[in-house]
């Protein structure tokens, strides 16, 4: 039988707030245990929450960039559930009335584009955290994760593969960054996915039961535990079994995903609103200043580089991977002010997503930190328009820029890495090189191209590299005249 | 709306209270007395009433995105039943 | 000096007639010497409240003192006081020394006040009786065999023993009102949101509401100026000018309407009651008031709503109470979740386990819709009703409760009975208005019944004037009790 897999997926993206959602303590990563939970993360008897209008904005801010409805009205309900780390015993988070209702998100898969739709994205408070390894028979709890804002962001499950699923994961992750409303660290946890997975006949409009892999922290374990689970699914199906509703866990050790054995008690969570908490109002001037200051959305950059600047959709979604990649692209070009837009463009995409992601890469940087600037990019650029400078040498210039040797064009004097353009100078090496190579003349002579190219090399390696390879071209041929 | 021995049984299971065969009967008495009380409510229509969720008819007042707290978990931990190398202690926890 | 009242004492520390240390001492003597008798204190710290009476001095020493600075007031052992201990009148927060000051402790130190000490209380201020405290009941002073009413039962006895000059106490069905009407002390439940429930150990959120206990409407007013203030710290503490609460007290009272709900003077009240209730407001009459007849058709459902309400935000409330972090947790368990269970089981007494198995049954699936949602908006039906009968009237009367003190144990085996107790204190709450009760006689057995008096949001100082006139023309609240007089 062939299968279809169905995903929704559910994810959580750390609010990038200064403070916690209903406290004033920190919510900065790698603190002492418990240094960083206050009264009201460790929940004394009491003392009460208030919600920061920092975690409220950006869920404005999300909500605006995935053409979602705003909620003008939303409430905090409470989930009762007991768990070491929840020092409440319960969690505040939108139940019924959540901030943002729908919205899109639009992935692309290969060659095919789609449309991934949203369900909902609600505020939340995250848990703390338990340690499981240190204490013989014992759980550690460390709190200082307790009460960092989260936005939960739900999609319907539209999602029909691992690498859909994946794809959709990027697109988010990109776009949290992109209206900097989370760090995106996903190994500090500050983007983590759940997945509900379920497979049905090809064909079927019925969905199958359900179960749900939690706590997915990497876009590769998102991919090898829906594929795991999914193949899991298809094969007890085959074999007879049925699937039960259930929270697996995924074990990137073996690869494998299994059940968890706590039972959140038949998933009972006895939602009510919260009576500590009114109800969150969200007036017109708040979401018009939200909508003025939002950035220019990947989509819109993307068609923007394409359309107005020529770039191929490869060149353009790679610069808008990021929004610093996006930025810097836009500050090259900016510094450049060139007389042909698209060419420049062209150059300058590539450069970026070129030479400079792999240096970066090599030095295991982020663009942030690189030791080019924009500016000093475009300067180099300049002098590869204007032709002073071959590919090759801008290389070398670049590698010196790189390592802080000074400004373009002093790299370009003290390596005397000006391209040669004159055609007296070409000229001579040319006839030097003719004469030091007779065997490959006549080669060339008798009708073989590829000695043609070796005579090139010769006069590129005599002139170091420096002259001007079109130029080159040209004189060796009228030198040689034709085969 | 009649209140069972299971009702009481899962109930004092989701809140995690230990109650033993005899007492659930005898709190199962009790608060069928109570849910008679409360049994009053079917006597009156509410359709259309909007529910009373806060004494007052107010709209979130919200706190600036600003840091307020210092570490204080010495303190808070001297009052702690078990603590280890600055974490609370619990039976460990199998997932 | 006993008999003073809180303007009196704070004349007389002013004047230096007595000193702030003096009078600390002589209040923790009496307490001292009475405590076995009415249990009305769980906490008593004499050398960090005689430090604060010392500071207190040196601070009117200074020129530097407010109305309050160097008084002794007692505060309901729910209110977090840092370095108190604060009970709840719970096993589970027997040991719980509270790291931080609830913002009302906060303000009454910032007055000068002196904690002199945490008073008793049914458990997480569950009860109507006391009886359900974990540190024994308080006993009534006007008869020691008869409860104080509840929860706030050892604020009232401790002020009707003149054990304290004044209280807290926090009110979610009546927990100032009726214990105060037991006990024959004046008490005030403000509006919703007058007070800031930070640091208030939470009982039922959107009904819980703190307030002052004294001996007259006066000292209330004093007290309610220092209570009464806006909490950033509350999401629903209201900001408002602030206000004198002793500004219209001696106003006179010719024309004011008093409403009386013709459901609050029906069956299930005691004769007595009703006729001291009568004479009270015959003497309202006298004063220039008068009366008219208003409804409030949904009242008869407040006790069915709020058994509802109360018990579901209960029940999350207490969840807290896991034995993680603080307070108790049972010494013999086998895994995580049986240290829930025996932690809980034990930590908790029985009328606190029966609400959370209330709160936690309304809300459970399947019950949510016909328990919580159908009790907020029966809330919403009487709080409208009281909308209404505010149009026809100023302030609304009726007795405090149904009976006088009832002897203890007389109504522990039916909770329902007990519930009961507060069939008229409860819609207030439910509505978010201010309510209080002042003396307004004894029954047979001299026992004191209590008037209560509702006005509509925000009319405190209102209240106030109208408790004040009734007290300047009668010696109700003078009255002492055995135990005072003692």
């Amino acid at each position: 039988m062939d299968w279809e897999i169905v995903i929704g997926l559910e994810t959580h993206a750390q609010l990038s707030t200064e403070s916690k959602i209903f406290s004033g303590a920190s919510t900065n990563f790698g603190a002492l245990p418990n240094t960083q939970a206050c009264e009201v993360d460790i929940a004394l008897p009491g003392v009460l929450p208030v919600l920061n209008i920092g975690a409220v904005d950006r869920a404005i801010r999300f909500g605006i960039a995935v053409g979602a409805e705003v909620n003008r009205r939303s409430i905090f309900a409470r989930k009762n559930y007991f768990y070491p780390d929840l020092p409440k015993g319960y969690q505040i988070s939108q139940y019924e009335i959540p901030i943002v209702l729908g919205g899109q998100v639009n992935i692309r898969v290969g060659d095919s584009e789609k449309t991934v739709n949203l369900t909902r994205a609600h505020l939340e408070e995250d848990a703390g955290k338990s340690l499981h390894e240190n204490f013989r028979d014992m759980t550690g709890i460390d709190l200082n994760r307790a009460g960092t804002p989260l936005l939960e962001i739900v999609t319907e499950p539209d999602m029909r593969s691992a690498q859909e699923a994946v794809e959709y994961a990027k697109t988010l992750h990109t776009l949290v960054r992109w209206i900097d409303i989370c760090d995106g660290n996903m190994q500090e946890g500050s983007f983590r996915c759940d997945a509900n997975v379920s497979v049905r006949p090809k064909g079927s409009t019925q969905l199958g039961t359900r179960r749900e892999i939690k706590n997915l922290n990497s876009f590769r374990f998102l991919q090898r535990a829906i594929e795991f689970e999914a193949k899991w699914q298809i094969e007890t199906l085959e074999d007879g079994g049925s699937i039960t509703q259930a929270t697996v866990l995924f074990d990137p050790e073996t690869g494998e995903t299994r059940q968890m054995r706590t039972k959140e008690d038949a998933h009972d969570y006895r939602y009510f609103p919260d009576p500590d908490l009114l109800p969150l109002e969200i007036d017109n001037d708040w979401l018009q200043r939200a909508r003025a200051t939002l950035p220019e959305l990947p989509g819109a950059r993307q068609a923007r580089y394409q359309t107005d600047l020529g770039l191929s959709r490869q060149d353009a979604s790679l610069l808008v991977a990021s929004r610093e990649t996006a930025d810097y692209f836009d500050a090259t070009l900016a510094a450049l002010d060139p007389a042909d837009d698209a060419g420049a463009a062209k150059l300058a995409a590539n450069w970026i997503n070129g030479e400079l992601a792999a240096a970066l890469n090599r030095a295991e940087l982020e663009l942030n930190q690189s030791p080019v600037s924009a500016q000093a990019l475009a300067a180099l650029l300049a002098r590869v328009l204007d032709i002073t400078l071959s590919s090759k040498l801008a290389r070398e210039v670049f590698e010196g820029i790189w390592k802080g040797e000074g400004s373009v064009d002093e790299i370009i004097e003290k390596r005397g890495l000006r391209q040669i353009s004159d055609s007296g100078q070409i000229e001579k090496i040319v006839v030097e090189v003719i004469a030091a190579n007779s065997q490959q003349v006549a080669d060339y002579q008798g009708g073989k191209q590829k000695a043609f190219n070796s005579l090139v090399g010769q006069v590129m390696k005599a002139s170091k590299g420096k002259a001007n390879p079109a130029q080159v071209n040209e004189i060796l041929k009228q030198k040689l005249g034709n085969p | 709306m009649s209140l069972s021995l299971d009702d009481v049984k899962r109930a004092a299971s989701l809140a995690r209270l230990e109650i033993g065969d005899a007492e659930s009967q005898r709190i199962l008495d009790q608060l069928s007395g109570v849910f008679e009380l409360i049994a009053k409510m079917e006597s009156v229509d509410t359709d259309g009433i909007e529910p009373m969720a806060h004494a007052q008819d107010m709209m979130a007042r919200l706190r600036q995105d600003v840091v307020t707290e210092s570490d204080k978990h010495e303190l808070f931990q001297s009052i702690a039943p078990a603590v280890d190398a600055d974490l609370y202690l619990v039976p460990k926890v199998i997932e | 000096m006993i008999e003073s009242s809180l303007k009196e004492l704070s004349r007389n520390l002013a004047e230096k007639e007595i000193s702030s240390v003096e009078l600390t001492r002589a209040y923790l003597d009496r307490i001292a010497s009475r405590i076995a008798t009415v249990n009305a204190l769980i906490t008593v710290d004499p050398d960090t409240s005689l430090a604060q009476a010392q500071a207190a001095d040196e601070r009117i020493a200074r020129g530097e003192a407010q109305p309050l600075t160097g008084i002794p007031i007692a505060h309901k052992d729910l209110w977090c006081a840092k370095g108190w201990r604060t009970t709840c009148g719970s096993r589970m927060l027997e040991n719980f020394v509270s790291p931080y000051d609830a913002h009302v402790i906060e303000r009454f130190n910032n007055e000068g006040a002196v904690i002199l000490g945490k008073t008793n209380m049914d458990e997480f201020a569950m009860g109507s009786s006391n009886e359900n405290s974990y540190f024994g009941c308080a006993r009534n002073p006007w008869n020691t065999d008869r409860v104080t009413g509840g929860s706030s039962g050892g604020s009232a006895a401790a002020v009707a023993a003149a054990l304290a000059p004044a209280a807290t106490g926090t009110d979610t069905g009546g927990s100032i009102r009726q214990p105060a009407a037991l006990c024959g002390v004046s008490g005030l439940k403000p509006t919703y949101g007058r007070v800031s429930r930070y640091g208030m150990i939470a009982f039922a959120s959107s009904l819980d509401q703190g307030g002052p206990m004294a001996r007259n409407a006066e000292d209330l007013a004093l007290l309610l100026d220092v209570m009464v203030g806006f909490d950033a710290r509350d999401s629903t503490s209201l900001e408002r000018p602030a206000e004198a609460f002793t500004r219209l007290l001696d106003e006179p009272l010719s024309g004011l309407r008093i409403g009386l709900p013709k459901e609050y003077f029906g069956e299930g009240m005691s004769t007595e009651v009703r006729s001291t209730v009568e004479a009270g407001l015959a003497e309202y009459r006298k004063l220039g008031a008068t009366t008219v007849d208003i409804e409030l058709p949904a009242s008869d459902l407040s006790i069915a709503a709020y058994y509802v309400i109360a018990p579901a935000e209960a029940s999350s409330n207490l969840s807290r109470y896991d034995g993680v972090r603080y307070g108790f947790r049972a010494e013999e368990y086998d895994d995580l979740l049986d240290m829930y269970c025996k932690t809980r089981s034990q930590g908790f007494g029985t009328e606190v386990k029966r609400r959370i198995l209330i709160g936690t049954y309304v809300l459970s699936h399947g019950y949510y819709d016909a328990y919580y949602l159908k009790a907020q908006r029966i809330r919403r039906l009487i709080a409208q009703d009281f909308t209404k009968a505010f149009e026809h009237c100023d302030m609304i009367m009726s007795p405090t409760s149904p009976t006088t003190a009832f002897e203890i144990g007389a109504k522990t085996a039916d909770p329902a009975q007990m519930y009961l107790s507060d069939i008229y204190t409860i819609a207030a709450n439910l509505a978010g208005l201010p309510g209080m009760s002042i003396p307004c006689g004894f029954d047979a057995a001299g026992l004191p019944v209590g008037l209560q008096i509702i006005g509509n949001y925000f009319c405190e100082a209102k209240m106030l004037n109208v408790a004040h006139r009734y007290q300047q023309h009668t010696d109700w609240h003078l009255k002492r009790s055995p135990v005072a007089s003692s």
